[in-house]
């Protein structure tokens, strides 16, 4: 388990997004503000991803269930 | 990608060049990056407005803030905003010869480079890769110097007065035949700015009624010598004949836009290697298109005299052509041959005419005698007269440096533009903060570079500019080689994807278009 490795390699990712963004450049109060506006907006894109996927999931089984449930009852009443 | 058999037969050489286009998730990165950076401009600015932040730049006075506003241009945003962040990768000061190795005062900003401070330590010994220096003649030892520190002692450094009046020394005329020897013309004309000969000379060429043709990155020199001159200015496509040719046809059969009366003159301006994409002109085209169309040329050497050509004597040797063809040659002593000032050669009669209507002759102070010594030993040195083959060896040095850097730098994987034999190597940079992060982690390392960005280059295009020398050895190299590929890698700047652009060769019209080999 190389933990040091793994910090090493997520600083550089996090050096590369510093130099794309330009917050290699901003003075600290800027990059403060900066890194927040991205949390808050990665945290409300995360937020709406897991509610839109729980339903979506949820919803696309209700209907998988319901073929199944009609399949079952077909079957039966060709059965009968 | 080989360009022979196309044009004719004129090239005897390959003519290899290649601009390899930007990846297009590089281009939308780097437009993330100025993005942001220009919202943090506004805010700052408007903080600077409502006094919340304290206002260091230059703004107008109180009672002038319902006039027009002089700042708020693109140009002074980005320089408030934007060049403020990285000013500290320009204007450094170095406190030594800018041989080979350069030594350098380390300075500070605790105000984000607003202000800097000297902390009084000397960085010795850091390699440069930025000085003007193709042939290793910036030196404070060696015969140059020697020969320089005599004149000095016996004509002093001033000469106080114009070349028409009392400034014109023996040693002018001297360094003139000199010049005009080593460039095979028949008379030459020195002065004492480069910048000043293009600038002062192209308006006593030619006037009203006349037609420039210029290329699109010109040198500023040339660009304001065209505007002050009055002539009509035609701009073509860089290095590119098909739209240079389309121009000349335009110009001959449609003569002047109103009166349709034909131009009295038509100037091509041109320069040897252009600096910021390390590109050499197509001479040998430029020249058959000129013949063809009974016009004139101008070739500005600025960086090619002493760069280029098996014996250093500039791209009309380097293309194996005669000078005879190429009707003002001009070029400088700032850059092969460390001393300052500019020079033209031509027919006699162009030198008479320019020696007696040139501003430059007229009202500029002639060059100093010890820049004159020096200049006439480094060309001595070039040619080989001074009894030794230094200068030979010198030009070897360089064009094998030049193909041993680039190739180098090719196969690790970075973006460079230009020709294979040109000793001025742009490496690709392109987003804003890697400009400064370059500039700023090549120097830990003890390597000066010079980053280039917004205005001299178009804005995603950023680059860093590598100026080769014969003072190089193959050590000097190696180090740098080793250290460029170590930013590179920790700043992720090898683009290239190894695909070479293959250069226009069809007719030019409205319909042809930039391909890619895919």
């Amino acid at each position: 388990m190389d933990v040091k490795g793994t910090w090493r390699s997520l600083y550089w990712l996090f050096c590369q997004f510093e130099l794309i963004t330009c917050s290699y450049l901003m003075e600290p109060w800027e990059k403060v503000l900066f890194y927040s506006f991205n949390v808050a907006m990665a945290g409300l894109l995360l937020y709406t991803a897991y509610v839109c996927v729980l339903f979506h999931v949820g919803s696309a089984f209700q209907l998988l269930g319901s073929f199944l449930g009609t399949q079952r009852e077909n079957a039966l009443s060709a059965v009968k | 990608i080989n360009h022979i058999v196309h044009n004719g037969g004129l090239y005897k050489r390959p003519f290899n060049e290649a601009f390899e286009e930007t990846p297009m998730l590089v281009a939308v990165l780097t437009y993330v990056g100025y993005g942001v950076l220009t919202l943090f401009g506004y805010l700052r600015d408007f903080m600077r407005q409502w006094k919340i932040e304290k206002c260091q730049n230059a703004t107008e006075r109180e009672e002038q803030k319902d006039f027009v506003p002089l700042y708020q241009d693109f140009e002074n945003f980005y320089n408030r905003n934007l060049y403020m962040r990285i000013r500290d990768s320009w204007n450094r000061p170095i406190c030594s010869v800018p041989g080979a190795k350069v030594d350098m005062m380390e300075r500070v900003s605790h105000d984000y480079n607003w202000t800097f401070t000297y902390t009084g330590r000397v960085i010795k010994d850091i390699i440069n890769m930025g000085s003007y220096n193709y042939l290793g003649f910036a030196q404070n030892a060696g015969a140059c110097q020697e020969a320089a520190a005599k004149v000095l002692s016996q004509y002093g450094a001033g000469v106080c007065s114009t070349r028409q009046e009392m400034g014109n020394l023996d040693k002018h005329e001297e360094l003139e035949k000199l010049v005009a020897r080593f460039l095979g013309v028949e008379s030459a004309m020195a002065y004492g700015m480069g910048f000043a000969t293009n600038s002062m000379n192209i308006p006593a060429l030619v006037g009203k009624g006349c037609l420039i043709l210029s290329d699109e990155l010109n040198h500023a020199s040339l660009v304001l010598g065209a505007r002050l001159s009055g002539a009509t200015i035609r701009i073509f496509k860089h290095n590119n004949m098909q739209s240079l040719e389309k121009l000349l046809k335009d110009a001959i059969v449609h003569g002047q836009p109103r009166t349709r009366r034909p131009w009295k003159k038509i100037l091509i301006l041109v320069e040897g290697i252009y600096s910021m994409e390390g590109s050499i002109v197509r001479l040998p085209e430029v020249i058959a298109l000129k013949k063809k169309y009974k016009s004139y040329l101008y070739l500005d050497e600025a960086h090619s005299i002493g760069a280029l050509g098996p014996s250093g004597r500039g791209v009309v040797e380097y293309f194996g052509l005669s000078p005879e063809d190429v009707d003002v040659m001009m070029g400088t002593f700032t850059k092969s041959f460390g001393a300052a000032g500019g020079y033209i050669g031509g027919k006699k009669e162009l030198i008479d005419y320019l020696r007696t209507y040139s501003h430059s002759a007229a009202y500029a102070t002639s060059m100093s005698p010890p820049v004159v010594e020096q200049i006439i030993t480094s060309v001595k040195c070039i040619m080989g007269e001074d009894g030794t083959t230094v200068g030979k060896a010198r030009v070897q040095q360089l064009a094998e440096n030049t193909r041993y850097f680039r190739r180098r730098l090719k196969e690790m994987g970075f973006i460079i533009y230009g020709n294979e034999d040109s000793p001025v190597v742009p490496l690709m940079l392109y987003m804003p903060a890697k400009i400064g992060a370059f500039g700023r982690e090549m120097l830990k390392r003890n390597i000066g570079v010079v980053v280039v960005g917004f205005p001299a280059t178009p804005i995603i295009e950023s680059r860093a500019r590598f100026c080769l020398s014969a003072a190089h050895t193959k050590e000097m190299l190696d180090t740098a080689l080793k250290e460029i590929n170590e930013v590179g890698d920790l700043l992720q700047l090898k683009y290239s994807r190894h695909r070479l652009v293959p250069l226009l060769d069809r007719p030019f019209d409205e319909t042809t278009y930039e391909e890619t080999e895919d």
